[in-house]
């Protein structure tokens, strides 16, 4: 094999994953966290009734710019425990790869219009 | 026809030792009764063709919302576009009696329907159900539904991800605050009419429908049967999984009947 073909074969098993699976974060946002932050991302998800915890509101700019981006991932990723915060906010680790997580992150930012510390 | 078939059973001896008179009687006895033994038989024991005539059903009139092939779907789009539940690994999922009951009397399981998303809406103080978009499921006999719940039966997709689950039956005095307090699972599941989460299935009626070893390997790593289902998975130790799904079935025994 030569470095071209090398090469190729690196940047096709690059991209591969990322074609095969990688969702938009808007997608993601819609179809696994809007059933407890809500269809607007205000926190009035549809399973929020009976919960003992509410989820957060994610259009809060004062709270979420009170969060930085790696707790944001830790908690997507790892679940609420994990930042010591509620069971109620589970783990995504198994349904998202890294990336998609990342995405969401970004994601996030545009729902508060905020960045970590203002 | 049958007089090969009774040639064959008794051969040529009644011609030789008893009279020609009897010989011929024992002839349209043995006829007789081969005609009755298989009319008794299309009646009685119709395991081929029911699996025939449960197949076929499927095919005709179920397959246009569940999946009898597979796999799941791997991409959001083909999640957003089923519209019933996979039915590939029935076998391997449902227990038969409950599968023959339900589909003669369909009841709700999923109180926001097939994909949640679908069916709410904003409401006052937080999103809820709208119930004019579910419609009712359709309904069989009880012939039909039990030729459809057996041709299931054979649909025995993922079979490894059930073959090493066994529940140890064993008492679950803190199997509800498992479900609740410590995973969190009524977030989304109800543990009785009215009470809990709405996008994934009643959790009150799971254990009458549902084998226990599909329930122990589900909660393990949903995304094995379902990769891109909005359930979680959340790292349950196995000897909690045990805990649980003896808790899901200790609840599908109380009687909800009186709510709501
Ligand atoms: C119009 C679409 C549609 C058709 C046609 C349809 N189903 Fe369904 N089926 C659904 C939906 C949606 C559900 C989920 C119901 C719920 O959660 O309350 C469902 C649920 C089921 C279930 C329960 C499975 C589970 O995991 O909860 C079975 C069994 C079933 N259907 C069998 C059948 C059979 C057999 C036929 C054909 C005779 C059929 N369905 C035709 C949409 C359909
Ligand atoms: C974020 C929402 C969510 C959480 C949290 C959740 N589930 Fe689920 N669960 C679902 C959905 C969605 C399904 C799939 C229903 C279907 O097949 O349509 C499901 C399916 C199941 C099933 C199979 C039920 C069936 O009717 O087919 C069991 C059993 C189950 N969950 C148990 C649990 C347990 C135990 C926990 C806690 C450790 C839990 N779930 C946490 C959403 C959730």
């Amino acid at each position: 094999m030569n470095n071209k073909t090398v090469l190729l074969m690196a940047l096709l098993l690059a991209l591969m994953p990322s074609l095969a699976m990688a969702e938009s974060a808007r997608d993601n946002y819609h179809t696994y966290c809007i059933q407890c932050h809500g269809m607007q991302g205000n926190g009035m998800g549809v399973n929020i009734r009976d919960m003992s915890v509410q989820p957060r509101d994610h259009t809060d700019t004062k709270t979420m710019s009170g969060r930085s981006d790696d707790e944001l991932f830790k908690v997507i990723k790892e679940g609420g425990l994990s930042i010591s915060k509620s069971v109620l906010m589970p783990p995504w680790g198994g349904t998202f790869t890294d990336n998609e997580i990342h995405d969401l992150v970004k994601y996030l930012r545009t729902l508060c219009k905020c960045k970590y510390g203002g | 026809m049958s007089e090969v078939i009774c040639k064959a059973i008794h051969g040529d001896r009644f011609s030789g030792l008893f009279s020609r008179d009897f010989a011929w009687e024992h002839g349209v006895m043995c006829r007789l009764s081969i005609f009755f033994v298989a009319a008794i038989s299309c009646l009685f024991s119709p395991p081929l063709h029911a699996g025939e005539t449960g197949k076929s059903i499927l095919n005709s009139r179920c397959v246009s919302c569940h999946n009898l092939k597979g796999p799941a779907p791997v991409t959001l789009a083909a999640l957003w576009k089923r519209k019933g539940p996979d039915l590939f690994y029935a076998g391997n999922k449902y227990k038969h009696d409950w599968l023959v009951s339900w589909l003669q009397k369909p009841e709700r399981i999923r109180p926001a329907g097939m994909f949640y998303r679908d069916h709410i809406k904003p409401g006052p103080k937080h999103d809820v159900v709208d119930a004019s978009t579910l419609k009712p499921h359709v309904s069989l006999n009880k012939r039909d539904a039990t030729a459809v719940a057996d041709a299931l039966m054979t649909f025995k997709a993922n079979s490894n991800l059930v073959a090493s689950e066994k529940l140890i039956p064993a008492p679950t005095p803190i199997g509800e605050m498992m479900f609740d307090k410590i995973y969190g699972c009524m977030a989304c599941h109800q543990i009785e009419p009215g009470y809990g989460g709405m996008s994934g299935s009643e959790a009150y009626t799971a254990g009458k429908r549902l084998q226990a070893s599909f329930m122990l390997s589900y909660i393990k790593n949903p995304q094995a049967w379902d990769p891109k289902i909005w359930m979680p998975n959340k790292h349950v130790p196995a000897d909690n999984i045990q805990q649980l799904v003896n808790y899901l079935i200790d609840l599908s025994k109380e009687d909800f009947s009186d709510e709501q």
